[in-house]
């Protein structure tokens, strides 16, 4: 019991949840600006795990970790792109387009590595990002063992965080997207471009969720492996709902996941005996407890999943 | 639907995976590797002799199950990404039943096995049919966390309860009589197939000829119609995702019991996600299924073979299912790229 304890109450696991946060928290962002248009995004799997692959070969090409970080923006958004291009321009069923970009993404990315790296599981090593340490903040008991130091993306990634929330909330663009994805006719009547806007955010939460995954192939390890991103992408969605489609509060949904992810990783290194197995399988079961928890309470916005075309509405 | 849209709309996912395959091919180009020699071989190992023949149809057999499992779950507009972790209970239910009931005559022995792995698919649909009724949770993210759940439960219980004495984790070889029989000798093609096309022909027949087929499909195309119109919205759901996961079970049950003949861990290699592709080919129409699964197991088994005599990696079906469904969602997404003049409505895609 008192290794249980030790276990599920230990500061590395406040500092484990902030770390592990980061990638579902970016997705989680890109889905509510995704979603907020009026664009359901599963495929934000797949765009993390194309960033994944993108930041490791970047990086390996230009030597350069950072630039590195750009492919896997890039690369993100580029899938992005597709996404929008089949659901906006050509009216695709989101739900369909975005489950074939996640199996696509999964061949592309696990071809390309093998055509690079010639190996099957894993990409060769590269240069990671490194850690930076906040001067100051690192010599304050307990707060600078949790927040004092940490791989660069984890800072950048919290400054996005609240940049998004004031883009959604306090700005005549985030006003806009809103009133896209609650009523498009009426946005359009006001004379706002219903499909450019729907592009933007696609292709913007595409970006999010591929920076997502270069955190998880540039700063959490320093290579790309086969699927690598495991479901997070899945998980950034629940965190989007639970959050409400709102950036701060996904980033706070994220961290229910990330702690558990934490404790399940200090279980199996600790000398408990339980399975592996079953350890890995808790943050898969959160997600699923909450997101039923969370859309009995949530309102997702009202054109969601809905195609429309200037002039007439079709469903 | 009227027989000759059902046709077009085939022939139009047939041309969906030749495009997909131009695509392909252009990859396989830019990577490297010569075109010509990767599709001949992709060809010969689908179709070039009784073994590869063989070998297409035993790759066919799952994805009969896991397409149909999906493609019925459309007709009630759920979309089950979950057959790949269904499969594997029911994989792990009927090794275990077949295994425990060896006392009983090989026909029942069998029976049970297979409805247990039925059983064990339908409780795994129940999750996110249930969560999707009651509290609207989106069955595509959770039937996707349950495959994690599933494939990590089913290992935890062979390693822990179920292991075959030596170093593998896996269950003892089942004997002869737990076991479906062959139906060519010396192949691996077993009764399974038969039993594919028998679903296949039950749920048609639910679905043209029951009351609960017809308000699944009412459920499906327009809720609140069916809703308004008396129909209990919450129950179909359930039902039709309990079902749709007792068939993905059953794809489990008859590859572990007609082809491995033992349950191993992650033995599947996707059978799950290519019965989207194979439910999105098929569409509305349950007996195009069939083909499906059949063109779909052409293509895994050949490129088995393009991947031991051309070096060119596996993953390509994977991106080939990929861009499939991406086509067969956005049917104009083909014309754009390729030119091509087809009669194809808008929005032929699922909705």
């Amino acid at each position: 019991m008192s290794e249980f304890i030790d276990v599920v109450f230990n500061i590395n696991n406040v500092t484990a949840t902030i770390r592990m946060a980061v990638p579902i928290a970016l997705a989680a962002m890109g889905g509510a600006f995704s979603e907020r248009s009026g664009v359901v995004n599963i495929g934000l799997e797949g765009m993390m795990l194309t960033g994944a692959f993108c930041g490791v070969f970047g990086c390996q090409i230009t030597g350069n970790p950072w630039l590195g970080v750009l492919f896997a923006i890039i690369g993100g958004g580029l899938v992005g792109a597709i996404h929008a291009v089949l659901t906006v321009g050509l009216k695709a069923d989101h739900v369909v387009t975005g489950v074939g970009i996640n199996i696509l993404s999964s061949g592309t990315t696990t071809w390309l590595m093998q055509v690079i790296w010639k190996r099957k599981g894993t990409s060769d090593l590269v240069r990671g990002l490194g850690t930076w340490s906040v001067p100051g903040l690192r010599d304050v008991p307990i707060l600078g063992t949790i927040l004092g130091t940490h791989s660069p993306l984890v800072y950048i990634c919290f400054l996005l965080i609240i940049l998004g929330w004031v883009l959604m909330f306090k700005t005549p663009l985030g006003l806009r997207i809103r009133m896209t994805g609650e009523h498009p006719e009426a946005a359009d009547t006001v004379g706002i471009n219903v499909n450019a806007i729907r592009y933007f955010c696609v292709i913007l939460s595409g970006s999010l969720a591929g920076l997502g995954g270069a955190y998880l192939s540039l700063a959490q390890l320093n290579w790309f492996s086969k699927d690598m991103s495991a479901g997070r992408g899945y998980m950034a969605l629940a965190a989007c709902i639970f959050g409400g489609w709102n950036p701060l509060k996904g980033l706070g949904a994220s961290f229910l996941f990330s702690f558990t992810d934490a404790i399940q990783m200090r279980m199996q290194t600790s000398k408990m005996r339980i399975a592996t197995e079953l350890v890995q399988m808790i943050p898969y079961v959160l997600t699923i407890l909450i997101l039923a928890g969370a859309v009995v309470r949530s309102r997702p916005p009202q054109a969601l999943g809905e195609h429309y075309e200037s002039g007439h509405v079709s469903k | 639907m009227d027989l000759e849209r059902g046709v077009s709309k085939f022939a139009y996912s047939v041309v969906a995976v030749v495009l997909a395959l131009l695509v392909g091919a252009v990859l396989i180009w830019a990577s490297g590797y010569d075109v010509k020699e990767a599709y001949s071989n992709l060809f010969t190992g689908a179709f070039g002799g009784v073994y590869s023949l063989a070998t297409t149809i035993v790759m066919s057999t799952p994805l009969l199950f896991t397409g149909l499992s999906v493609a019925f779950a459309f007709q009630c507009g759920l979309f089950n990404v979950g057959a790949e972790g269904q499969l594997y209970v029911g994989a792990l239910t009927s090794a275990v039943v077949a295994l425990a009931l060896g006392w009983l005559p090989p026909v029942l022995r069998v029976g049970i096995a297979l409805l247990a792995g039925a059983g064990a698919g339908a409780l795994l649909g129940f999750v996110p049919g249930y969560l999707k009724a009651k509290l609207g949770a989106h069955e595509v993210i959770t039937t996707i966390m349950l495959n994690y759940v599933a494939t990590f439960l089913t290992t935890f219980l062979v390693k822990t309860y179920f292991k075959d004495p030596g170093p593998v984790d896996q269950t003892v070889l089942l004997p002869m009589g737990s076991r479906l029989p062959e139906l060519i000798r010396g192949t691996r093609v077993s009764l399974g197939i038969v039993l594919g096309i028998v679903a296949v022909a039950l749920l048609n027949h639910v679905m043209r000829r029951s009351v609960l087929g017809y308000e699944i499909q009412v459920v499906g195309q327009n809720p609140h119609a069916a809703e308004y119109g008396g129909v209990n919205v919450s129950a179909r759901t359930v039902q039709a995702m309990m079902i749709s996961g007792a068939v993905a079970g059953l794809a489990g049950s008859v590859e572990v019991m007609g082809t491995l003949y033992r349950f191993i861990p992650y033995f599947s290699p996707g059978y799950g996600f290519t019965g989207i592709a194979v439910a999105v080919i098929a569409g509305q129409n349950l007996w195009a299924v069939i083909p499906a699964a059949i063109l779909f197991g052409a293509l895994q088994s050949g490129g088995q073979t393009m991947q031991l005599f051309a070096g060119i990696p596996m993953e390509l079906m994977t991106m080939v299912q990929g861009l499939v469904i991406l086509f067969v969602a956005a049917p104009t997404l083909g014309r754009l790229l390729f030119g091509l003049k087809m009669r194809v409505r808008e929005g032929g895609g699922r909705k």
